[in-house]
């Protein structure tokens, strides 16, 4: 008998002869016997519980906690403040399988944090209709590129250089699956190059894709990149956007987005490799019935009391799956809840204070770290938290050196930028104190 | 189900309405009654082009939601906006609400769909 298989061989017996067979094996016969393995998987003896929690202490050591260091790493994932009644709300046992469910009438607590998340998004982006949520930044391009192509008949995206590298591939891995072509566009000086872009926004453009604050921290002239993308009758304007930015940037719907998407880790998820993260995404009224995604609605019951309810489902695909315009018919329950509490906890002036803080902080570190003149900025743009500073010593090099002093230090430009190795990509949160900017700009210092 | 003569039809029941070089598409009757209670019509731009069998627009009903294809191949002219206040109106009277006025392109198409006679016939038969 196995631990986790509560049935004994008597048990195993007598379900056998209902059914009609001699053995376990009986049950495979359809499968041929030169294709079945004939031997015991290559696995471990069992352990027991205490001697399996050891082990996997042991495993979990050889990671370096981020609480143990100090981060300036971002580039997508950010260490920001996760206030403690984040953990809280979200570990109550009402909340632990917060998937969307399958009879989702049934939970209205759900529904309802769905519905304000919902609202949440919508308010901090300025647009109309939120969906319940998409796994991350990465796919919500995706999601967004296809929703486009299927709102304008047409087939090609155009993309960004500065859109996050990673979210690029993932879309090229869902386009190619969809014959849809993505045409990427340079950056010019940091930002998006404006004279390219012209140069391929025709009209088999479906969306033009951007990202602000870009992946080298700075603000893209959103406003005139919504310009070029509209000259093209029904040209989707597709932004993604770092909600933190949203205390103090202008929303992307003032500034003429289509559909707005992002990363959501940084509204109280923490770091973790691999995640779950959290993408958002928002579009306009009339786009709503191509949003991808579940959507919660706001009703009343037969009684006349508020009520919430899955809504617009005919979108979805298992109600018109050929049609549908994404496979998508999932959330991310408990990061969307996480998401909630946190903009519900900060408020309107604390997520102002969270991005105000991380912008000073940003800016005071890019003064430190350049006043020598032994690190240059590669970029003179206007930046949020994010900014790239180059030297004459390999970024890698540099990493090594900070680490040793509990430092995680930035992003290594030439990863994905050739054209831009030994740049390195700062982040400052708010939770970054001067102590630990000047440490970092000394330690600097010193490796050069 | 009602049928009206001098349309012509296709089998995913759409009714097409001739006016020279010209016609009105809306959904049969028998389309309506099966679809129950309309709530939402998704129209097309106009100066689209769509060719023969592709989707032009979709219905949502409360139970459903389907698909209206083109008779012919065309180009938009008109979207019947009325439509998007009032979905009901497809339920109401299928004939007199036209759901798109297109250009035909091409009218020797027209020899493929069914008149209203052949498309009373199928109603018997195939459905």
């Amino acid at each position: 008998m196995y631990p986790y298989i509560p049935n004994t061989k008597e048990d195993e017996q007598r379900m056998l002869e209902v059914i009609g067979v001699n053995s376990i094996d009986d049950l495979f016969s359809d499968i041929p016997e030169d294709v079945k393995l004939k031997r015991d998987l290559n696995l471990n003896p069992s352990m027991s519980e205490l001697e399996a929690a050891k082990y996997m202490k042991k495993l979990a050591e050889s990671n370096t906690p981020i609480d143990d260091l100090t981060c300036f790493l971002g580039a997508g994932a950010y260490d920001h403040y996760i206030p403690s009644i984040v953990g809280h709300i979200t570990s109550r046992s009402e909340f632990y399988t917060s998937y969307t469910p399958y009879q989702a009438e049934i939970s209205q607590g759900t529904l309802q944090y769905i519905f304000e998340y919902q609202t949440l998004i919508c308010n901090l982006t300025g647009m109309d209709v939120s969906n319940a949520s998409l796994y991350d930044g990465g796919t919500a391009i995706a999601e967004a590129a296809f929703m486009a192509s299927n709102i304008t008949r047409r087939n090609k995206v155009v993309i960004s250089k500065t859109v996050n590298p990673e979210y690029r591939k993932v879309l090229k891995t869902y386009a190619h699956l969809q014959q849809i072509e993505v045409v990427e566009i340079d950056d010019k000086e940091g930002v998006t190059d404006l004279d390219q872009l012209k140069n391929h926004v025709d009209n088999k453009t479906a969306a033009v894709i951007v990202q602000s604050p870009n992946f080298f921290g700075i603000i893209e002239d959103l406003e005139t990149i919504g310009e070029i993308a509209h000259s093209q009758k029904r040209t989707m304007f597709v932004t993604s956007v770092d909600p933190i930015s949203l205390g103090i940037l202008k929303t992307p719907g003032s500034l003429g987005a289509d559909i707005v998407v992002g990363e959501g880790q940084s509204m109280g998820m923490p770091l973790a490799f691999g995640g779950p993260y959290l993408g958002f995404m928002a579009t306009k009224k009339a786009h709503m019935r191509k949003l991808p995604g579940r959507i919660v609605g706001e009703t009343v019951d037969v009684d006349g009391n508020r009520a919430f309810v899955l809504t617009l489902q005919a979108r979805e695909q298992h109600i018109r799956r050929e049609k549908a315009t994404s496979n998508i018919c999932s959330n991310q329950g408990v990061n969307t809840l996480a998401a909630t509490v946190y903009l519900v906890t900060l408020g309107k002036e604390g997520l102002r204070e969270v991005a105000t803080q991380a912008t000073q902080k940003a800016h005071y570190a890019f003064e430190q770290i350049t006043k020598s003149g032994k690190y240059k900025p590669l970029f003179d743009k206007p930046f949020f938290k994010e900014f790239v500073v180059t030297s004459s010593v390999d970024a890698d090099e540099i990493n090594k050196k900070l680490l040793e002093e509990k430092i995680l230090g930035g992003y290594s430009l030439g990863r994905e930028y050739p054209q831009y190795k030994n740049g390195i990509l700062y982040a400052v949160t708010e939770k970054r104190t001067k102590e630990e900017i000047d440490t970092l700009s000394s330690v600097l210092e010193g490796i050069i | 189900m009602k049928v009206l003569k001098d349309l012509y039809y296709t089998e995913d029941h759409e009714w097409l309405k001739v006016e020279g070089d010209e016609a009105y598409i809306g959904l049969a009757d028998y389309a309506q009654d099966q679809l129950g209670d309309i709530v939402y019509v998704e129209l097309p731009e106009i100066d689209d082009e769509y060719e023969k069998e592709e989707a032009f627009s979709a219905v949502e009903s409360v139970k459903a939601a389907a698909d209206v294809y083109m008779p012919v191949d065309g180009k938009i002219l008109e979207v019947n906006e009325e439509l998007l206040d009032d979905p009901g109106l497809l339920n109401q009277d299928p004939y007199e609400n036209w759901i798109v006025k297109i250009e035909i392109a091409d009218k020797s198409q027209l020899d493929d769909l069914m008149t209203s006679e052949e498309y009373e016939k199928f109603l018997d038969e195939e459905v």
